[in-house]
């Protein structure tokens, strides 16, 4: 197999006495699609943040491209931030901001495109992802679907070649929750961005990944092809995938 | 009861090194937090946008409430003003003690406190709210500083909007103490405005500004400091966000009382 776009080595993550993340090892492959599973308050969303560099990890090494973050020098760590967006669970759009502006934004504060290139560039996203007649509305003008069709085209338009995806679908209907989905996958297979995907919708996660790894008790327990978790003889995934909790419902 | 003694001293003396080296460490990150806001002004470029925007805003949208206060101030020292000069036969200075008074102190000092209530809450709420709704982390991940985004145009904006709106409080002072001392109370009118021009030196003026842009720096920088780290509160969601507010528009206004009293020490 190729070497990993991204990887995480060893990786540590404590907030107090809480440790979230234990020596987690994990390998992101350009071009695919990862989604990383567990249940609720296991550390997904920290290892995103890791990952993006929002958080420090307290000990272990993440890789971009075979180079770890943390030694990068300032300009690589630019280029770096260039290629990676992050879409957040609770979208994080700019409520004093029209929908055009907060879409805008990356453009316009770090790129030197003109106006009106950055106007088509927004009405191409907002098109794509069947937005129409909203460029002028708030985010609180929207519904909680159209918000995260709103992130999702704030994290698209700079064409990113890697997009953190953090339960993209929380809050949403099952129709909206299959065309996120679908968007996910459709975006991926024509701008080929390597995604990774916080999610526990199961079983949508294994038709819209290459890869799916799940975290249990701050620990990657299995990493692999859709098929192979769900054939994975490990009673946890097992229950995992058909929603018998046998840790009980309090986390760690 | 020595070994508790020992105790106590341990953990008293424990707890104030504590305090001190966590103050210190808090006003070094509020140091660092003012200049990188400063330095972002003129880096990568101007953002003269927001700047206008946050004029408007921490500016414009004052004046009423520096003109309401202001005349009733100016007011107030005219009709205080002149009893008391009265007395003494002295109600020729009348002028004097008001346009001094305004110019001095009481202009720059109500200007900011006004600004802190309107605007400064404001300022610490709005980024407060954004830090706990990963706002401010969506501008990292997009690699947009958010100090550079939202500290920085607000900072520029009040540099220029608080000696603005300070001189209009003082101009506004004085003629709220021409109504009382002069049209309600009877004190010369030509008398007033003479007293009022002799005795403002220049002197006088530029150490008005120079209060007003020291606590316009002051304002902006504890406001958008609170609200920035709100999320670093025990407190979460609306009450941190709550106290971040409350906490600001406090520590602001102490340090406007506190660095007006520095000032004036260095200036008369």
């Amino acid at each position: 197999m190729n070497q990993p776009l991204i990887q995480l080595l060893g990786v540590n993550k404590k907030f107090g006495n809480n440790t979230v993340l234990r020596n987690v090892n994990l390998s992101i492959y350009k071009g695919e699609v990862t989604t990383i599973m567990g249940k609720s308050g296991v550390g997904k969303s920290v290892l995103l943040k890791l990952i993006i560099g929002l958080l420090d990890p307290d000990s272990g090494r993440i890789l971009f491209n075979g180079s770890s973050l943390a030694e990068m020098s300032r300009s690589e760590k630019k280029e770096f931030k260039k290629k990676i967006s992050y879409m957040f669970q609770g979208s994080a759009l700019f409520d004093f901001m029209t929908v055009f502006e907060n879409i805008a934004l990356p453009l316009t504060e770090t790129t030197s495109l003109k106006p009106d290139e950055i106007e088509t560039s927004v009405h191409n996203m907002l098109g794509q992802l069947d937005l129409h007649n909203i460029d002028e509305k708030y985010p609180s003008q929207l519904s909680g679907g159209m918000k995260k069709r709103v992130a999702m085209a704030r994290a698209l338009v700079i064409n990113p070649e890697i997009v953190l995806f953090d339960e993209p679908t929380t809050g949403l209907d099952p129709i909206r929750k299959n065309a996120v989905h679908d968007m996910i996958s459709n975006y991926q297979k024509k701008f080929r961005f390597t995604g990774v995907v916080v999610s526990h919708e199961i079983p949508d996660i294994f038709f819209i990944s290459q890869r799916v790894a799940m975290l249990d008790r701050g620990r990657v327990i299995i990493e692999g092809t859709p098929e192979e978790i769900q054939t994975a003889s490990n009673a946890v995934v097992q229950n995992f995938i058909k929603g018998i909790d046998i840790h009980g419902t309090e986390e760690s | 009861m020595t070994a508790i003694t020992a105790t106590v001293f341990k953990s008293f003396v424990s707890n104030l090194g504590k305090f001190t080296i966590d103050s210190v460490r808090g006003l070094g990150k509020l140091g660092l937090f003012f200049i990188k806001a400063f330095f972002y002004i003129f880096i990568p470029s101007m953002q003269i946008k927001k700047i206008l925007e946050q004029i408007y805003f921490i500016g414009m949208k004052s004046v009423f409430v520096i003109c309401l206060t202001g005349a009733f101030t100016g007011m107030v020292l005219g009709l205080q003003g002149y009893y008391t000069l009265v007395r003494f036969g002295s109600e020729g200075a009348l002028g004097s003690l008001v346009a001094l008074s305004l110019i001095r102190e009481m202009g720059p000092v109500f200007t900011a406190i006004m600004v802190i209530g309107r605007a400064g809450s404001a300022m610490a709420a709005e980024i407060g709210i954004m830090r706990i709704s990963e706002q401010v982390d969506a501008l990292y991940t997009m690699d947009i500083n958010p100090i550079s985004f939202l500290v920085s145009p607000r900072l520029a904006a009040s540099i220029i909007s608080f000696p603005i709106l300070t001189s209009l409080f003082d101009l506004i002072g004085i003629f709220g103490g021409y109504i009382t001392g002069s049209l309600l109370l009877g004190a010369n009118t030509g008398i007033y405005f003479a007293k009022v021009e002799a005795s403002v030196i220049m002197a006088d003026v530029t150490g008005g500004f120079v209060k007003s842009i020291v606590f316009a720096v002051v304002v902006v920088t504890i406001c958008c400091y609170y609200g920035f780290n709100t999320h670093k509160r025990k407190e979460y969601g609306a009450k941190g966000v709550s106290i971040s507010t409350t906490s600001a528009v406090v520590v602001s206004c102490i340090l406007v009382f506190v660095t007006d009293y520095i000032l004036t020490s260095f200036l008369l």
